[in-house]
């Protein structure tokens, strides 16, 4: 719920970053001394003001708990709530809202299904399959959950291009194979995942397949009814929302069969100290007040993409890879790590002799975020035989400009190490 | 051995730096160019006992006492880290085992370094300094022992 005091971005009909930019209060500052350029859009992405304004909106005018007040403020609380679960639905063309679960984030969400779902169907001997390019959010959930219920977990493995080597994941399909987990959208390399022939083959043996989506929900059009998963999970956080919100989608069919994960108020029906009774979907997962502001903060976010249109969105940051792809490589020493066919706007890379470190330190310096590091996918990262890399992740609001400021400064520090 | 009083070191490095001016760019830079230099540590003294293991960044800190004197031999995975070793070494690498134990490192303040490096590496900057001070403090105290 948007109080009409609220700007609301509709009728950008042609895609504009420099209109974009006015949306983001946040880049109009400098870092150092020098223009803010932020390229750490996997790690979060910047918010626009109408998803500030809806926070604060909602904690300047109608702050109550929901689902249980009768009171005026608690009604309007609750509906809007309510209405961030409807674009979610809408966003990822869910059949229905019941299929819709607020979680977190992505890492929670997937530690909600691994658990919930693995108590449901996994038992000993059986399998789960993940691969070689999670992020640790979609490796350890199901190594506690193979711990405990001893299953077998198998890495279906990738290429140097950083793809997943197909006939490899199908020769691990059995029907011992329980569950798949699969990344959509690769955090470290940008990778698109086939993830609905992924899907299609783990049904072929009656495996329930879990989306990790962190990545692809801000780039990708998602469509769970098209993919035909059974759980997908995302954040708010990297889609222009609030952090600490998520969705945990999931096909009703299998929601029924997952035990609920946490204990609390919201998700009971009735209580006595003998047995208790568990509401229906979505609430069955939602225990204890949940966090309404970055709720409503959420579905402003997806009010804001579908403003400018997805499908534009990816347009444009296709052409930014493109243009980053070309201007890096005249890098010297500059070496891309993660070179799918499919990629999203995520540029991965080392430069030799010089420690990724060292370089985000010296961008950064220059008031240029980028990200460094293992990128929390170490098994990566040893397939690669790499510490880590240099990421510049790009989103709606970065130009060719900015990408031709970082190929000057990384340049310059080349040279500099090369004296 | 060094010539020069730690405080004299110090304000040596507190002068340089202000030549930089407030460019944080040029800093860095700087520090890694100092990092650059830094010859790098024998292999055998890259032993897991003279590791201290950041999150990004690895050093190796290795010391010795040759006379009455604290020999310091470092390095690290990554340049900037080196350049600050390569400070902290200068400053401290040859002096009096009393001088470092008591020493008022008053330079990584003065010339800024929080601000420049950011908080978990000055955490790292000061893990390091402790760990000089520790090996200080063990060679005097076998040296008490001795006598």
């Amino acid at each position: 719920m948007e109080s009409n005091s609220i700007k609301t971005y509709t009728g950008i009909e042609k895609f504009n970053p420099s209109v974009i930019r006015e949306h983001f209060p946040i880049l109009n500052q400098e870092v150092n001394g020098k223009p803010l350029i932020y390229f750490d859009n996997a790690a979060t992405t910047q918010k626009p003001d109408v998803v500030i304004n809806a926070i604060s909106d909602y904690y300047l005018n109608y702050n109550a708990n929901i689902h249980r007040g009768i009171h005026s403020l608690a009604e309007k609380a609750t509906e809007a709530y309510e209405n961030s679960r409807r674009k979610a639905k809408d966003y990822i063309n869910a059949s229905s809202t019941d299929e819709v679960i607020f979680t977190y984030g992505t890492t929670d969400g997937i530690n909600l299904a691994a658990s919930s779902l693995s108590k449901a169907i996994l038992n000993e001997g059986d399998e789960v399959i993940i691969s070689a390019m999670e992020h640790h959010s979609n490796i350890v959930p199901w190594q506690m959950v193979c711990e405990e219920r001893n299953a077998v977990l198998k890495i279906a493995p990738i290429s140097e291009s950083g793809e997943l080597i197909y006939e490899e994941y199908l020769k691990l399909l059995s029907e011992k194979v329980k569950i798949v987990s699969i990344v959509h959208v690769s955090n470290s390399l940008g990778t698109i995942n086939p993830v609905k022939r992924i899907i299609e083959d783990a049904h072929k043996v009656g495996a329930f397949v879990v989306i990790d989506g962190a990545q692809a929900a801000a780039h990708l059009d998602i469509d769970v009814k098209d993919l035909d998963c059974d759980l997908y999970a995302f954040s708010s956080h990297k889609m222009f929302g609030p952090t600490g919100v998520g969705i945990l989608y999931g096909k009703r069919a299998v929601l029924d069969l997952m035990p609920p994960y946490r204990g609390g108020g919201e998700m009971i029906k009735e209580v006595t100290f003998k047995k208790t009774t568990y509401n229906d979907l979505p609430f069955k997962f939602e225990a204890g007040t949940p966090n309404i502001a970055d709720v409503i903060g959420f579905g402003s976010a997806i009010g804001y993409i579908e403003s400018i249109d997805i499908k534009s969105v990816l347009e444009y940051e296709q052409g930014l890879l493109r243009y980053g792809v070309s201007k890096l490589s005249e890098v010297e020493g500059l070496r891309f790590i993660g070179t799918a066919k499919d990629k999203v706007s995520v540029i991965s890379f080392i430069i030799d002799n010089i420690h990724p470190f060292d370089i985000g330190m010296m961008l950064d310096a220059g008031g240029v975020a980028v990200r460094t590091g293992h990128h929390c996918t170490q098994p990566l990262m040893d397939y690669f035989n790499i510490e880590g890399t240099v990421r510049a992740s790009l989103s709606i609001y970065n130009t060719r400009e900015e990408i031709d400021i970082l190929a000057e400064k990384l340049k310059a520090i080349v040279k500099i190490k090369s004296k | 051995m060094s010539d020069h009083s730690i405080n004299e070191i110090q304000d040596e490095i507190i002068d340089e730096f202000a030549i930089l001016g407030d460019d944080k760019e040029s800093t860095v830079f700087y520090i890694m160019e100092l990092g650059s230099n830094l010859e790098p540590l024998d292999d055998k003294y890259k032993v897991d006992s003279n590791l201290i293991k950041g999150c990004q960044s690895k050093v190796w800190l290795d010391a010795e006492l040759v006379n009455d004197r604290l020999v310091l031999n470092a390095d690290s995975n990554t340049d900037i880290t080196k350049g600050l070793i390569s400070l902290l070494i200068r400053v401290l690498s040859g002096q009096r085992l009393d001088d470092i134990i008591n020493a008022d490192l008053y330079f990584i303040e003065k010339i800024g370094m929080h601000n420049v490096i950011g908080s978990q590496r000055s955490n790292g900057l000061a893990s390091m300094i402790k760990q000089i001070r520790l090996y200080a403090i063990a060679y005097k105290t076998k040296i008490q022992s001795q006598s």
